[in-house]
């Protein structure tokens, strides 16, 4: 950067905030890769049953798949919020 | 035998058919009988990047049904006469390309003697892009350093390991990293993701770097593969790639920012 666009207060670099979306981004979809296709539907209806009794965040019902041994276990975790005093 | 290397990159517009022609033109430079076919049915180009537009008269599609032969089909490189371009069809769609068909014009290129055949791939991940990449032993996947293109590239890095004839049968298909439309004077302003950055988050090596550069326009413009312009840094970082496909260990070339004057500096160009 240059001294004129010092003094002209040019916007800050870009490069390092698209690495670091990608390296998320990127990092959750190759978790997903290669899951069954239903994982995403399954997810989003149960967190639509869920918001009928809890009022979760969209981020609240994880669904995974995990190998364990000779079985498939299928994990479901369910983050409820915090309990208002 | 035969190598078959397919040009991929998910994202549209990366410069997939760029590559594609001055890759087959670099190996047919280099001494290898070379084969350079189109898999965009519908959105035929790599003819026009070739300069070759006017002599296509039987397509892919064409072979594919047995409406033509290969050798009907082939047209053989004005400049070169071990590379041998093959269009793909303009009024077709993507459905007229089988798996089988594409297999058997394959296995006809490698009995005919072929050491490269280059597939280049449409965009996307349908049935154009699965075709071109799923009988191939090597990938080229070109990316740009842009967020959507990244995002896309390992999208089809995971396809490559999936959805092929080698992955399926517990091989490997080889992959290498093309970035191409490089700006090293961006990157070192902090306005571009890096060439590290790029292979950090793909977990993969770039083979070359192109930078960025209007001669690859006017390359297009007139039908040269910008791999015949000697004098042109996109055109010598392309013979690059080239050797190190066949295994040659180059340096990097045109990768950092040339030294500005002290005028430059203070504006800040």
């Amino acid at each position: 950067m240059g001294l004129f666009d010092f003094l002209t207060g040019k916007k800050p670099a870009t490069a390092s905030l698209a690495k670091e979306r990608l390296r998320i981004i990127v990092a959750q979809e190759r978790s997903t890769r290669g899951g069954p296709d239903y994982l995403p539907l399954l997810r989003r209806e149960l967190l639509e049953v869920i918001r009928k009794y809890v009022n979760v965040d969209a981020e609240a019902v994880k669904v995974d798949l995990v190998r364990d041994g000779e079985h498939d276990v299928l994990d479901i975790s369910v983050s409820l919020p915090d309990r208002t005093p | 035998m035969a190598e078959i290397l397919v040009i991929t990159s998910g994202k549209g517009g990366v410069g997939k058919t760029t590559t594609s022609a001055s890759i087959a033109m670099g190996l047919a430079r280099a001494g290898r009988k070379t084969a350079v076919i189109d898999f965009d049915v519908g959105l035929r180009n790599l003819d026009l990047i070739m300069g070759c537009e006017r002599r296509v008269v039987y397509d892919f599609v064409n072979v594919v049904h047995g409406e033509a032969s290969l050798k009907q089909a082939l047209i053989k490189d004005k400049r070169f006469d071990n590379l041998h371009v093959l269009a793909a069809s303009q009024t077709r769609d993507k459905d007229a390309l089988t798996k089988e068909g594409v297999e058997k014009v394959l296995k006809d290129l490698a009995e005919d003697g072929f050491d490269f055949i280059v597939c280049d791939s449409p965009a996307g991940i349908e049935k154009g892009a699965f075709l071109a990449m799923y009988f191939a032993d090597r990938a080229l996947v070109v990316v740009n350093p842009e967020v959507s293109s990244v995002r896309d590239s390992d999208r089809i890095l995971g396809l490559l390991q999936s959805k092929t004839r080698k992955a399926e049968g517990g091989q490997r298909v080889q992959e290498h990293l093309l970035l191409t439309r490089y700006n090293p004077e961006r990157v070192e302003r902090g306005e571009m993701l890096s060439i590290a950055d790029v292979e950090e988050i793909l977990g993969l090596k770039v083979i070359g770097v192109i930078p960025e550069s209007p001669d690859v326009l006017q390359a297009s413009n007139a039908g040269n593969p910008v791999i015949l312009d000697e004098q042109s840094a996109a055109g010598q970082a392309y013979t690059d790639a080239v050797a190190r496909l066949l295994g040659e260990e180059r340096p990097m070339r045109f990768t950092t920012a040339e030294k500005k004057g002290f005028f430059a500096k203070i504006f800040g160009n």
